[in-house]
């Protein structure tokens, strides 16, 4: 078998990283503003997927509430960057105690939509992990279709069903750029950020104590990992992930409603996490362009007729979800990786 | 007072529903050892293939007694083609797979019945009962009827016959069952069947309130999640009384809590979901689950 020595397998990979890093910077200059929205919307989701998958793909445990999570970060995002004066201003009344400030720029609201989405998270995630198994998915599965519901009954802070609407995004800082590309990089920024802090995250202690939860619950706790504190900081790192990337989305839209994180938006993000690989950062790459660009394409050649193409993207996604656990279970990452190891193999050492 | 029977009884007829599907779902997690997520959109399913039969003129209740035929062999067809290739593997890629169930059948639904609501018609006469001043509506206690008699004859036939017998020895010990000679693989297909069969009797007695549209049993399958592990996941007669009691307690609820109302009752099934797995995370009559290293 033909192997490489492990330095030039490192460089290798950096190089792929460094080229995709440098495709994505420059990516904008080519294309239209809406195909530069898409692209945001990729990195909002790569954001979402990339919690995800901590969960997922590294702690083993499965959440269909992640949609929700990414509810609660938008509307910290909404109801900060109006203040208590936009919200009176269009006809609510926040309670007096609820410390809202007097409206913020919409970026400087990502970092406490992460906070609190996260926190949010830690106490969810405490009750909800104590049964083994899938008391998470379920738990998490009521949140997303409860969500939408308590959006509405608490109208005076989240603007009910009618939603908030934020102000049309700007460039800031007197940029030269316009607000999508703002946007695009914005998004990006953050992906990169979050990216290098999932890898690190799963590549320390905590990591390996993840993993060692999901391959063996039992052995785990017989090595002194606890699996309760771990999986619970799993799903608070994830939901502050997935904080983040609704924090985003509500910029980028512009607007939040109790409708725009239904329960099908949780599942396809985990679908698409299983699609783009379980246990794979980059990998999840796959899944945010699928998740974005499937349901484009998949209504645009009516195949089957007009009522086939507006189900298309679950059917699909449905059935590539259930090939994909019977073939191969890695994903797209996966499949990458039994295609291009026995080729890039590094030459075991003495050290190995 | 008079009121207050009138909830009690309506919450049991709606009760009677989550506990149909919850019991289908503890049916799967003892043979199977997973949540069948699909559990609601196979009942819905069954529920518009009788839409269609009646559709189509028949009556209502031969449509009925050939809906729940057809949901049977539908469950014990799913088991067969994308249950069995996965049965050993790990839980986590198990319950995937239901879910991409639930992805595929919930966009069936729509592809072949469309994504408006449909009117179902109702077994029961749209009139009331006075018991001593209280108003009891027929439509309620039909449901609670058909419901009971079906978990009683699901008893039945785990309690007397053989294959029930066999069926309950799978669930305890696949192992030396394979050992007695019991088909183990069909007797996991002939769970699901089952199951199919009391969600297709959740979804056509919910029809006629709810109305069709194809996330109908969305709403509902959250309550049989809460009423399963209410009662504890491992047991199907703490499914049937988790599930009575908590159609009466929500209805209860939003009926006298202001704060609840119509609105927070589905959060509210999600809070008993949460508080039964901090303080009894066996439910009402689970098996504590004891682990040997």
């Amino acid at each position: 078998m033909i192997g490489l020595p492990r330095p030039l397998y490192t460089a290798l990979k950096l190089a792929a990283l460094a080229g995709v890093v440098a495709i994505l910077a420059v990516l904008p200059r080519f294309m239209g503003e809406f195909r530069v929205g898409q692209f945001t919307f990729v990195g909002i989701y790569f954001i979402a997927l990339l919690g995800l998958n901590i969960l997922t793909g590294y702690s083993g445990q499965i959440s269909l509430g992640h949609g929700a999570f990414m509810g609660i970060g938008a509307y910290v995002t909404a109801v900060l960057t109006l203040g208590r004066k936009g919200l009176v201003l269009f006809g609510h009344h926040p309670p007096h105690w609820l410390p809202l400030g007097d409206g913020m720029r919409p970026a400087l609201t990502i970092p406490i939509a992460l906070v609190v989405t996260g926190i949010v998270g830690l106490l969810f995630g405490m009750p909800a992990l104590r049964l083994a198994g899938v008391s998470l998915a379920l738990a998490t599965f009521a949140v997303a279709v409860s969500l939408p519901t308590v959006a509405k009954r608490f109208e005076d802070v989240t603007g009910g069903g009618g939603g908030l609407s934020l102000p049309l995004p700007e460039t800031p800082f007197g940029l030269h750029v316009s607000a999508p590309h703002w946007l695009y990089y914005e998004a990006w920024g953050c992906a990169a950020i979050l990216f290098v802090v999932a890898w690190v995250l799963v590549r320390a202690r905590v990591g390996r104590a993840w993993r060692a939860i999901r391959d063996g619950e039992l052995a785990a706790t017989a090595s002194g990992v606890s699996p309760a504190l771990y999986k619970t900081l799993a799903f608070g790192v994830s939901s502050a992930f997935a904080g983040v990337a609704g924090s985003l989305l509500a910029i980028q839209v512009a607007f939040v409603n109790p409708d725009t994180f239904p329960l099908s938006l949780s599942i396809l993000l985990l679908a698409s996490v299983v699609v783009g690989g379980l246990g794979s950062l980059s990998g999840v790459i796959v899944g945010a362009l699928m998740l974005e660009f499937l349901p484009v394409y998949a209504q645009h050649p009516p195949l089957f007729g007009q009522s086939f193409s507006k189900q298309a993207p679950g059917v699909v996604f449905g059935v590539v979800l259930i090939l994909i656990m019977f073939a191969v279970p890695a994903g797209a990452a996966g499949l990458l990786r039994r295609i291009v190891r026995p080729l890039t193999k590094p030459v075991p050492t003495v050290s190995d | 007072m008079a009121e207050f029977a009138q909830q009690i009884v309506s919450g049991l007829a709606s009760g009677a529903i989550y506990a149909s599907l919850a019991l289908a779902l503890v049916l799967i997690y003892r043979s199977t050892d997973v949540i069948n997520f699909a559990q609601g959109e196979m009942a819905t399913f069954t529920t518009y293939t009788a839409w269609s039969l009646m559709h189509h003129g028949m009556s209502y209740w031969p449509a009925f007694a050939l809906t729940l035929a057809i949901a049977f062999a539908g469950g014990v067809a799913v088991e067969r083609v994308v249950i069995r290739p996965v049965e050993r593997r790990p839980e986590l890629v198990i319950v995937i797979v239901t879910i991409g169930l639930l992805l595929t059948i919930n966009a069936t639904i729509g592809w072949i019945w469309g994504a408006d609501v449909k009117a179902f018609d109702s077994p029961f006469p749209n009139n009331t009962w006075d018991v001593h001043s209280v108003t009891i509506s027929v439509q309620d206690v039909g449901t609670l009827g058909v419901c009971l008699l079906t978990v009683f004859l699901l008893w039945g036939f785990f309690r007397f016959t053989t294959v029930g017998l066999a069926m309950r020895a799978v669930a305890i010990n696949p192992n030396a069952s394979r050992l007695l000679a019991v088909r183990v693989g069909w007797m996991l297909a002939l769970g699901w069947g089952l199951a199919a069969v009391l969600g297709a009797v959740a979804g056509m007695m919910a029809a006629p309130t709810v109305f069709l549209d194809p996330s109908m049993m969305l709403v509902i399958l959250i309550y049989a999640f809460a009423a399963a592990v209410l009662g504890g996941i491992d047991s199907p007669a703490g499914a049937v009384v988790g599930g009575l009691s908590l159609g009466v307690v929500i209805n209860l609820l939003s009926r006298y809590v202001n704060f609840v109302g119509t609105e927070l009752r589905l959060p509210t099934a999600l809070a008993v979901l949460l508080v039964v797995l901090i303080i009894r995370p066996q439910g009402l009559f689970g098996h504590k689950v004891v682990r040997r290293v």
